[in-house]
C-alpha cells in the first residue's frame, strides 16, 4: 500500500541557508493493509519529518514515496484530494489541531464541504454518528462543544473520527497519545487496534518503545535520520540487534523492572529540529 | 521529620466559583526520602507542589499547615515565604526549559539570582563548578546563552541552580516529561544523586509517569481529584496496590512485552469529577467497580500496613 524507497529530506539551515541539515537519509519502509508499523526514535531523529513527507506537508529531497504503486509527489488536484481520502494524519497536540473560536465539530464539517458536498443531511448525520461510535464518543457530549470544553482524550478521538469519516486506508499517527493521561491512552490504543483488525494500515510514530510494542507488527528504529534496525516488533524489542536500540531499551522506565544505574543514559542527538 | 503537610486545602478562584484543587491533604516526607507524587492531569499534584513554594494570584490557602524541619511555612504570605524559597525549599518548575532568562548568559543569570537573595556569588562559585560536574555539565555552559543548550542540558542546569543553596526540600514538577527516554533517565538519576550527596534533604518528584517514578522513588503518593488515594513504599505500591484507582491505573499501563493481540488492557471508564462542586464521599466512586453505599461517606486516609496508607472503605 504505502512504500518509501530511499527517501531523503535535506533542510537548508543557518544564515542564508549556508548549511545543510539532513533530517531523513535513505529511509525505506512499507506499510501494508491491516499492519501497524511503529516508527521509533528520539527527538531529532527525523520521525515526524517522515510523517510530514508522507502527508505531503513538505516535499522530499530524494527517493520516492508511493501509494498503491503511484508516486505521491506527482499528485495534484483531484488525484491529491483522492489521496487524502485514503491517507490522513493525527498529531501529538489535540489542542492545537482545533481553532479555539469554532466549535470542535467544525473539523467534521470541513470534511463534508470538501468530500461530501452533495450528501443529504440525514445521511451525513448517520455517517458522523457511526464514526463517533467507532471512537466511542457520545455525540451528545461532543457535538456543539468548544475545544476547551472537551478533554484531551475526547479531542484526540474526535480527530480520529474525522479521519474515519473518509474511510481512510492509512493513518499517520504522530505521537497521538503522548499527551494523554494513562487511563485514556489505552483507550486510544485499543481503538487503533480495532481499526487495524478492520484493515486500516497505521504508521505509529512514537518515542516510547513500550507504546510502540503494544500494537505494532513491525518496528523501525530511527537514529539521526537513518533506519538502524527494522523487523518484527516482538523480536526487535525483545532481542534488539543494534547497540542503539539496546541502549534505548535500557533507558525505558518499566514497572517491575528497575534500571541498572549506569550514570548518564544515551547521549542526546546533536543538531536541531524534531 | 523533614516535611509535614497537615490537612492542606488550596482552592482556585474562578468566575464560576472556587475550584477545590487541593482539598484536605496530609502526609509527611522524611529526611533523605525521595517521594513520587503521581496522578493524572487535574488531580491537584502541581497545585500541591506550587503551594509549598508560592501561591499565585488565583490560589487561596483555605486551611491546613505545612511544617518544614519543625518550622511552619507561611505559605499564605508570599513576602515571608521569600526567606524560605531557594534556601529552604526550592522548585524545579514544569517548564524548566523556559525558566532561564534568554537574554542573559547562564553564568550571569546565576550571579544575579544569588545577589538578589543576599548571597555573595564568589563564595558559592567553587561549589557551583562542583555541582556542574556532578550533573555532567562542562563549566563553559556558564558562558553560553540558554538557547545554546539542549533540552536535557537546560533541565540539568535548572536543577543545579535550584539546589545551589542546599534547600532542605526540592520539589521537581514533571521535570522529565518533555525529555527523550535516555535524557529522562539521566535527569532522574541526577535527582537521586543530589539526594545521595546530601545536596537536598528530601525530594518530591511530581509526575504522571508511574513507571518513571518507580525507578527512583522511595515511596509513591497517588492523588485523585484533589485528595490522596494511596501512599506506600514504592515496591508495595506497585506490587500490592490497595486503592482501586491505583490498581486500575497500573493495569492500564502497557509494558514492553504486553501486546494488544495477546492481552487487551483496559482504561478507566468515565472521567474525574468537576472540582468546582465535587460530589460528597469518595471522589472515585462513580468510576469504581467496587463502590458500595458506604462510599457516599468520605473514607479516611488510614494506615493499612506499615507506611502504607489508603483512602478506601474496601481496602481497610
Amino acid at each position: 500500500m504505502l512504500r518509501l524507497d530511499n527517501v531523503t529530506k535535506r533542510y537548508r539551515v543557518g544564515t542564508f541557508g549556508s548549511r545543510e541539515l539532513v533530517a531523513v537519509r535513505d529511509v525505506s519502509l512499507e506499510v501494508r493493509p491491516g499492519e501497524v508499523v511503529a516508527l521509533i526514535g528520539q527527538s531529532g531523529s527525523g520521525k515526524s519529518t517522515i510523517g510530514r513527507l508522507i502527508l505531503r506537508l513538505t516535499p522530499a529531497s530524494g527517493g520516492t514515496i508511493s501509494f498503491d504503486g503511484d508516486d505521491v509527489a506527482g499528485f495534484k488536484g483531484d488525484r491529491l484530494r483522492a489521496y487524502y481520502a485514503d491517507v490522513q494524519g493525527v498529531f501529538q497536540d489535540p489542542f492545537s489541531s482545533y481553532n479555539p473560536v469554532f466549535r470542535a465539530d467544525r473539523t467534521l464539517e470541513l470534511v463534508r464541504e470538501t468530500y461530501f458536498p452533495r450528501l443529504g443531511e440525514r445521511r451525513w448525520r448517520d455517517k458522523v454518528e457511526a464514526s463517533l461510535a467507532a471512537v466511542r464518543l457520545d455525540p451528545a457530549h461532543v457535538l456543539g462543544r468548544y475545544p476547551h470544553q472537551l478533554s484531551g482524550g475526547q479531542l484526540q478521538r474526535l480527530l480520529v473520527a474525522r479521519a474515519l469519516l473518509l474511510d481512510i486506508r492509512l493513518l499517520v499517527a504522530d505521537e497521538i497519545i503522548s499527551m494523554l493521561d494513562a487511563s485514556t491512552r489505552i483507550d486510544v490504543l485499543n481503538l487503533l487496534g480495532d481499526l487495524k483488525a478492520g484493515g486500516l494500515g497505521i504508521l505509529f510514530i512514537t518515542h516510547d518503545l513500550s507504546l510502540g510494542n503494544y500494537l505494532s507488527d513491525t518496528a523501525v528504529i530511527l537514529h539521526r535520520g537513518q533506519v538502524v534496525e527494522t523487523g518484527p516488533a516482538e523480536r526487535v524489542l525483545a532481542r534488539p540487534a543494534h547497540p542503539y536500540t539496546r541502549s534505548l531499551l535500557a533507558s525505558v522506565p518499566q514497572l517491575h523492572h528497575k534500571w541498572e544505574r549506569t550514570g548518564r543514559g544515551v547521549p542526546e542527538p546533536a543538531g536541531e529540529g524534531a | 521529620m523533614s516535611l509535614r503537610v497537615d490537612n492542606l486545602k488550596v482552592w482556585y478562584r474562578t468566575l464560576r466559583g472556587e475550584v477545590r484543587a487541593l482539598d484536605g491533604v496530609s502526609f509527611s516526607v522524611a529526611d533523605g526520602e525521595l517521594v513520587g507524587l503521581a496522578g493524572e492531569s487535574g488531580c491537584g499534584k502541581s497545585t500541591l507542589g506550587k503551594s509549598l513554594i508560592r501561591l499565585d494570584g488565583r490560589m487561596r490557602h483555605v486551611d491546613g499547615q505545612v511544617e518544614l524541619d519543625g518550622k511552619e511555612l507561611p505559605i499564605w504570605d508570599s513576602e515571608r515565604m521569600q526567606g524560605f524559597r531557594f534556601k529552604e525549599v526550592s522548585l524545579i518548575p514544569q517548564y524548566a526549559m523556559s525558566a532561564m532568562n534568554p537574554t542573559r548568559k547562564v553564568g550571569r543569570l546565576v550571579t544575579e539570582l544569588l545577589e538578589s537573595r543576599g548571597e555573595r556569588p564568589a563564595a558559592v562559585h567553587d561549589e557551583l563548578l562542583r555541582r556542574l560536574e556532578l550533573v555532567g555539565l562542562e563549566a563553559e555552559v556558564l558562558d553560553r546563552y540558554p538557547i545554546e543548550l539542549s533540552g536535557g542540558m537546560k533541565q540539568r542546569m535548572v536543577m543545579v541552580i535550584s539546589t545551589l543553596l542546599n534547600p532542605s526540600l526540592l520539589v521537581a514538577d514533571e521535570v522529565t516529561s518533555a525529555l527523550d527516554v535516555s535524557t529522562q533517565k539521566a535527569v532522574a538519576e541526577t535527582l537521586v544523586e543530589l539526594r545521595d550527596r546530601n545536596v537536598v534533604k528530601s525530594t518530591i518528584l511530581i509526575t504522571h509517569d508511574l513507571s518513571l517514578v518507580y525507578q527512583i522513588a522511595d515511596a509513591i503518593i497517588v492523588m485523585y481529584a484533589g485528595r490522596l488515594a494511596e501512599r506506600a513504599p514504592t515496591d508495595a505500591l506497585v506490587e500490592t496496590p490497595r486503592h482501586p484507582y491505583t490498581r486500575m491505573l497500573l493495569a492500564a499501563l502497557p509494558e514492553v512485552g504486553v501486546r494488544f493481540a495477546d492481552r487487551r488492557l483496559e482504561g478507566i471508564g468515565g472521567s474525574p469529577p468537576s472540582l468546582l462542586d465535587p460530589p460528597t464521599g469518595c471522589r472515585f466512586r462513580d468510576r469504581c467497580p467496587l463502590a458500595v453505599a458506604r462510599c457516599a461517606e468520605q473514607p479516611p486516609f488510614v494506615e493499612v500496613a506499615p507506611d502504607h496508607f489508603v483512602a478506601c472503605w474496601k481496602a481497610s
